[in-house]
């Protein structure tokens, strides 16, 4: 493997380590919504209150290591995507503000208009990111220097919606299990009935895009054809994967559903990967102009540097997020210190 | 106003908002250690108790600083692409090491400092403040690493993209070549190459030697000088708050407590900082003349250079508008900046010839004709002012830097005296009472010289991004428009207000209630949950 690649899949396992963990903290928000009662919303809240912050960690990483690695994808993303981006960036700072004052107050008003913000702004924030995964993959108009001169209005394309709203219903099925697992008593219960709809609703969004994606992304025809027998089989191991989930909370291994959902997420991931490499973003209808992972990328000396830099860090911070998810584990019990 | 002007406006006012919470998170987190050092070797309830309370305290300030600085690092690339592609070989770097190596453990055990009082022992409890200051400082290390490379950049070289042939033909990456095979190349350019407006795109800093990319003229110096900035910020931010439970006669055991750390931390960090400031000082007079002749509203080149005091710096224009020159009056001490700048305080009269560069000579002629290829001495001198820092702007912040910088280190010495001499608990008297209350001014003061020193640092650094290598303005995204940037600065305004009058209402709240004592007093188990309250009382 050369180094262009491996940080194809390290800039990768940065972007999936922040889909999988925020994305069970970005799919709280709108569930929080859903029940009624403080205490309950106290206690999901609470079920991300120690480790959000440390999630969100991992999407600022990511965008550093894809500045750092392709310097070039990065400024053409980030610029053609401007309002795109600063739409998510205002909802990641009132989320975040939402979780940190809502407990300040005891009020009623005060608490629901938090609670409005934390689900508008996390279910914004997911919308987004589908969307913006959702042009990388139907191409967007590239210039010869990488520029995108679109617009807001150009991103908000069907296929990119559909994307976004797949990974609204991703993470709102992968929310739902985590705090299953965090949770006991009625409120679980009421939790354990949600997932017989989040999870489906989960499973035809990922269908739909598939059968979308071969059918409407003609620019993707030669690679999916060449690459068939491993998209095929991710497709199938993904959706597997999924329908275990009930079977799983049938059977009360809390664990093993939410387990499932983080590898659901890992499998998306690694079908757009798949679909993608060696493209980091594809031009239409300019194909020649698409950025990869060479004409994208910093040099090799840059990128060998970054490599030893990430071999130290990266087991380090698994070593110790690892050992924060473990002091915390349990379900939730609300103290002073909590939300 | 211009993509150029507005996106500045953005940076200024995204980095500005955020950079009031990291000092202080910086500071309070030694506190914080020291707090809980104390608790675990002495066992004693008031460390613990005192602990928690700045712990609350420093939890609020973080979730800000960290809401407020995830824009920092997308924004290089919505406003900024042509800067990103141009530096990313070597500047995106620092960013993702932050990421990897701070952020990571500062949020990551920011869990167990805030959440995990009942679930680890205070001993773990104890490592997890320290690893969290650690992160706050490698935070501050790896900003300041990439801040400082745009200040001085260094272990780089420029290279440009080439069509190259089979036969060794070189042809720029526009050329078409028709049918004859290519490969695209990056060819390296001499090392007094002057970017033009017309090489963006093809033309980058391709890094040598991350050594001395990370280690640069300036980085040490400015990591020197902010970080202990961020150290006088946090300990009066404590010596404040204590002060005033002193002036309330609130809380007076704890009150006692943490103005000595704060004092104590306060006096230290005051201390180095004159240090660490002359050497930046006289970095910037090595690396970055032309900043520091705007700095002092230095005209002239010569020996015998003044420092200035307080007074005014003003443009003088021509018939057209243009600048041509500048206007200073100012109280001025003869001879002081050139025996700053040598650093020979041993011999002051040898010392006062020390020549200082002045603006009329700067940037070099060298840099200008580089840039302006086949332009005649005339229109060097005419072209000479539009690469000046905005000397005006700059002589006020850096001299208000300098005057809150004096007026700090007074107080925290004064301080240490009274406390000395036992004056200082003497709260009934008026004058007691009176530095107490200009105690409590110290953090804005401290918090404003940061800022002043900040816009000095990066304002001086125009009209250049990267110190004589890229102009700002050729560095703006360019598909990104006006009324784009203008609309995103109105919505951080607006989140910036919400946020920042949330947290001020929020910050006093907390004060008010100050540390809870561990023994008696409300309960500090389990609230009932039937207390819609949550954190009303007992916190």
């Amino acid at each position: 493997m050369d180094l262009n690649t491996i940080w194809f899949v390290l800039v990768g396992v940065l972007l999936t380590g922040y889909a999988v963990l925020d994305g069970f903290d970005l799919g709280t928000g709108p569930l929080l919504w859903c029940v009624p009662d403080d205490r309950d919303r106290r206690i999901l809240l609470n079920a991300i209150g120690p480790i959000w912050n440390g999630n969100e960690v991992w999407l600022v990483t990511g965008g550093g290591a894809l500045f750092a690695a392709f310097p070039n994808v990065y400024a053409s993303v980030f610029s053609g995507f401007y309002d795109a981006f600063m739409l998510l960036l205002f909802a990641l700072i009132f989320r975040a503000a939402a979780i940190e004052f809502r407990s300040q107050r005891p009020g009623r008003r005060w608490r629901r208009f938090w609670d409005a913000a934390f689900a508008v702004s996390s279910v914004t924030s997911a919308l987004l990111i589908g969307v913006a995964v959702g042009n990388l993959v139907w191409g967007i108009s590239l210039d010869a220097t990488g520029n995108f001169d679109g617009g807001l209005i150009a991103l908000l394309h069907p296929y990119a919606l559909l994307v976004g709203l797949t990974t609204v219903a991703l993470m709102v099925m992968h929310g739902n299990l985590y705090l299953i697992l965090k949770t006991e008593g009625e409120l679980q219960e009421r939790l354990r009935e949600w997932a017989q709809r989040t999870v489906p609703a989960y499973l035809a969004c990922f269908l739909v895009l598939n059968v979308t994606t071969v059918l409407t992304c003609l620019h993707l025809r030669e690679v999916l054809v060449q690459r068939m027998p491993y998209l095929s089989l991710l497709m199938a191991a993904s959706i597997l994967i999924t329908l275990g989930i009930p079977r799983a909370l049938r059977r009360g291994r809390e664990g093993s559903a939410f387990l499932a959902s983080c590898l659901s997420i890992v499998s998306l991931m690694l079908l757009f990967g798949a679909t993608m490499y060696p493209n980091l973003v594809i031009s239409r209808p300019d194909a020649a102009n698409s950025l990869n992972i060479h004409n994208g990328a910093a040099t090799a000396k840059s990128l060998n540097f970054m490599f030893y830099v990430a071999l130290v860090g990266v087991p380090i911070v698994l070593a110790y997020t690892a050992s924060i998810y473990y002091v915390f584990r349990g379900k939730v019990v609300l103290t002073e210190e909590s939300y | 106003m211009n993509v150029e002007t507005l996106s500045r406006i953005q940076f200024a006012l995204t980095i500005s908002f955020h950079f009031v919470f990291p000092p202080m998170t910086i500071g309070l987190g030694l506190v914080l250690v020291v707090l809980q050092t104390l608790r675990v070797r002495t066992g004693n309830p008031l460390y613990l108790d005192l602990a928690r309370f700045w712990t609350r305290v420093f939890g609020l300030i973080f979730a800000i600083g960290v809401a407020t600085g995830i824009p920092m690092e997308f924004q290089f690339g919505t406003n900024w692409a042509s800067y990103a592609r141009f530096v990313g070989d070597i500047f995106g770097s620092p960013l993702a090491i932050e990421g990897l190596y701070a952020f990571f453990m500062e949020s990551g055990f920011l869990a167990l400092l805030l959440f995990g009082w009942d679930r680890i022992g205070p001993r773990m409890h104890l490592f997890s403040t320290c690893m969290v200051a650690l992160g706050a400082h490698f935070s501050a290390i790896w900003i300041l690493v990439a801040n400082s490379w745009m200040q001085t950049p260094a272990g780089y070289h420029l290279a440009r993209m080439m069509k190259v042939t089979a036969d060794g033909g070189q042809f720029p990456v526009a050329t078409d070549l028709g049918a004859v095979p290519f490969e695209l190349r990056e060819i390296r350019l001499p090392p007094d190459y002057v970017v033009q407006p017309e090489d963006l795109g093809h033309v980058r800093a391709v890094v040598d030697n991350f050594r001395e990319a990370i280690l640069n003229p300036s980085t040490l110096d400015r990591l020197a000088h902010t970080v202990i900035g961020c150290w006088i910020t946090g300990a009066f931010v404590v010596v404040a708050i204590s002060a005033w439970w002193c002036l309330r006669g609130r809380h007076p055991e704890h009150a006692r407590i943490s103005l000595k750390i704060g004092v104590v931390l306060a006096t230290v960090a005051c201390v180095l900082q004159w240090i660490a400031a002359d050497s930046t000082a006289r970095g910037v007079a090595r690396n970055q003349p032309t900043k520091l002749a705007a700095m002092e509203g230095l005209a002239t080149t010569g020996p015998d250079a003044s420092l200035g005091l307080v007074g005014w710096v003003s443009w003088r224009r021509d018939a057209s508008g243009e600048i041509t020159g500048i206007e200073e009056r100012s109280l001025r001490i003869p001879g002081m900046l050139s025996v700053l700048v040598s650093g020979d305080f041993l011999h002051p009269l040898r010392a006062r010839d020390t020549v200082v560069t002045g603006l009329q000579d700067l940037p070099s002629d060298a840099l200008l004709r580089a840039r302006h290829p086949g332009a005649s001495d005339a229109e060097i001198a005419r072209l000479r002012p539009r690469y000046w820092p905005n000397a005006p702007v700059l002589f006020q912040t850096y001299h208000l830097m300098i005057a809150l910088g004096s007026v700090l280190t007074g107080q925290a010495l004064l301080a240490c005296l009274w406390w000395r001499t036992g004056r200082l608990w003497a709260v009934e008297r008026p004058e007691v009472r009176w530095f107490l209350i200009s105690l409590l001014a110290a953090p804005l003061m401290a918090q404003l010289a940061l800022q002043a020193g900040w816009f000095t640092a990066e304002m001086g650094r125009q009209p250049w991004v990267v110190y004589e290598v890229l102009k700002t303005g050729d560095a703006v995204s360019p598909v990104v428009r006006a009324p784009q940037v203008l609309t995103s600065i109105l919505l951080f305004l607006a989140i910036y207000a919400v946020l920042s009058i949330l947290f001020v209402t929020l910050l006093l709240k907390k004060i008010r209630e100050g540390p809870v004592p561990s023994g008696g007093g409300p309960p500090t188990g389990p609230l009932p949950l039937s207390h819609r309250s949550g954190r009303q009382t007992g916190i």
